[in-house]
């Protein structure tokens, strides 16, 4: 029936969890976008190493991210000086696949993958915190009450 | 070993140097120095490393317009790769609610129902904002053949109806032409399409928050006397990834600021073809001071009182390259643009305030990456 209600007991993301996986790959974006009050779901691994990769070089394959990820992620990791050579690739685009070669002078390959994912953490929170001062300076200046 | 640990001097580029590797050269025919360069051990001995607090000094925002449905801004000291994926982010991965199933009971309109329920889909719709972000979850999809109500709840559907009836106006003058007065619903519009709250909605969605049209005057068909529409619609979140119709903005997008340098004096009329050759504003026309003119070299000598172009406002330049089509400017004017000042322009379609979705795509960008780092973590376990 429409507009059903959930009785207050019945947990809202028992709901999803109870769902059989699927193969469709509508699903998995689906599950990709659940928010964090979610978690408790077990997500499926969408990062794996691909077969002939060595400590110093490695592939990495990312299911369900695309450009978006991809350039951003190649970017900071090519600002890391242990890195040698860093690029990204879609290898088809009727695939929902994204690769990442990291070749490194020193150290693991999957640390700077690591690390390259946690400073694009930490741009995101200065661009996040400035951008939000000054949005406050430019309403407080121009009587923009929202 | 890295080349930029095999170095043990180091150098700094000095501000002329800089200025040239952040400028994107934009000539006659041709675009040039348009990929970034500040990658370790691309120039020996330069230290290009990623810091934190580098680029916390060198980041910087200013804001042009903050209108709930237009926001302009600029972003300073940022590669084009994370400014992209902010872009990116913005028009595909901010879920909207839309309108996704409609079940038609009877349509004697001339639309057809597929073509109706298409047009219901990309209207965009407004609401409380606590319902509309924390209270409205996903919504899964039935497997074919179960019933499409199944998974439907307050929490995931939003319910609306649009039941109209074309009736003749017995009160209109009978050669009345203007079908808007001669029948009662002849047009139907956005307006009357009625939000039908269900559970915790009603206090999610109540009074000024309902779930309504942005615009209520969108025009969805047309009828004539004994037509009629009668429908209930399912709205669900959704992604722009998936459907237009779901994508929160009408537009996002960046251009480079430009940048206009006169190299040698523009004088007397060739300035004022000069200005004509730039949008309204871009380059202002002043008189040659006595102080310039007792410059050597200048190029100014001699020339007191005389009407020269100076750059006013490079950000309203279009960068139609124009001046470079004129042989009266070769060689006194280079065109280019700045590589890392992006000037962002957001129009909301509704759901969201324009400046409010940046900060979502800033957030969105942030819990894809911690989302990632877990999975790595894991599969290195």
């Amino acid at each position: 029936m429409p507009g059903r209600t959930t009785k207050e007991d019945t947990p809202q993301d028992a709901q999803m969890e109870d769902a059989p996986t699927s193969a469709q790959v509508g699903e998995a974006q689906v599950e990709d976008e659940i928010e964090e009050d979610q978690e408790e779901e077990v997500e499926p691994q969408r990062v794996r190493i691909l077969p002939g990769s060595t400590d110093t070089a490695a592939s990495f394959e990312f299911i369900d991210e695309g450009h978006t990820l991809g350039n951003a992620l190649r970017y900071v990791i090519m600002k890391n000086p242990d890195v040698e050579f860093c690029a990204y690739s879609i290898p088809h685009p009727s695939e929902p696949k994204m690769n990442i070669r990291i070749q490194t002078y020193d150290g693991h390959a999957v640390d700077a993958l690591k690390k390259g994912l946690a400073d694009l953490q930490d741009v995101c929170d200065v661009v996040a915190e400035k951008f939000w001062t000054k949005r406050e300076e430019y309403n407080a200046e121009h009587g923009i009450a929202r | 070993m890295a080349p930029s640990k095999k170095a043990s001097w180091t150098n700094a580029p000095d501000a002329e140097e800089l200025e040239k590797r952040n400028t994107v050269g934009i000539h006659k025919e041709t675009v040039t120095h348009n990929t970034s360069v500040d990658f370790p051990g691309h120039v020996p001995g330069e230290d290009e490393a990623f810091s934190l607090d580098r680029f916390r000094d060198g980041f910087s925002v200013d804001f042009h317009q903050n209108d709930p449905f237009h926001a302009s801004f600029s972003l300073m000291g940022i590669d084009a790769s994370l400014s992209n994926a902010f872009r990116r982010i913005l028009i595909s991965e901010i879920p909207t609610l839309a309108v996704e199933n409609v079940f038609i009971e009877i349509n004697t309109s001339v639309v057809q129902d597929e073509v109706l329920a298409h047009r219901l889909g990309l209207i965009p719709f407004k609401g409380g904002k606590e319902g509309l972000h924390n209270f409205l979850k996903w919504h899964k999809k039935p497997e074919p053949g179960e019933d499409a109500y199944k998974n439907s709840y307050d929490w995931n559907t939003v319910s609306l109806e649009l039941n109209v009836k074309c009736t003749l106006n017995e009160d209109a003058d009978p050669r009345e032409d203007d079908p808007r007065k001669a029948y009662h619903n002849a047009h139907v519009y956005a307006r009357d399409i009625v939000f039908t709250p269900t559970g915790a909605q009603e206090q999610y969605f109540a009074g000024d928050d309902a779930i309504a049209p942005v615009h209520p005057d969108i025009l969805i068909a047309k009828m004539r006397p004994g037509q009629q529409i009668g429908l209930t619609m399912h709205m669900h979140k959704g992604i722009g990834a998936d459907h237009a119709k779901f994508s929160p903005v009408a537009t996002a997008s960046y251009r480079l600021m430009p940048i206009i340098k006169i190299t040698r004096p523009i004088l007397g009329a060739d300035a004022e073809k000069f200005q004509k050759c730039f949008p309204d504003g871009v380059i202002a026309l002043d008189k040659v001071s006595a102080k310039e003119a007792a410059q050597k070299g200048s190029g100014y000598e001699s020339h007191v009182g005389e009407t020269k172009a100076v750059v006013a406002d490079p950000m309203r330049d279009t960068v139609s390259r124009e001046c470079l089509r004129h042989p009266e400017f070769e060689g006194k004017v280079k065109l280019g643009r700045r590589r890392d000042h992006f000037i962002f322009s957001i129009e909301s379609s509704g759901q969201w305030d324009s400046d409010e979705l940046f900060m979502e795509s800033v957030k969105h960008m942030k819990l894809k990456c911690k989302k990632l780092e877990q999975q790595v973590m894991d599969m290195v376990r």
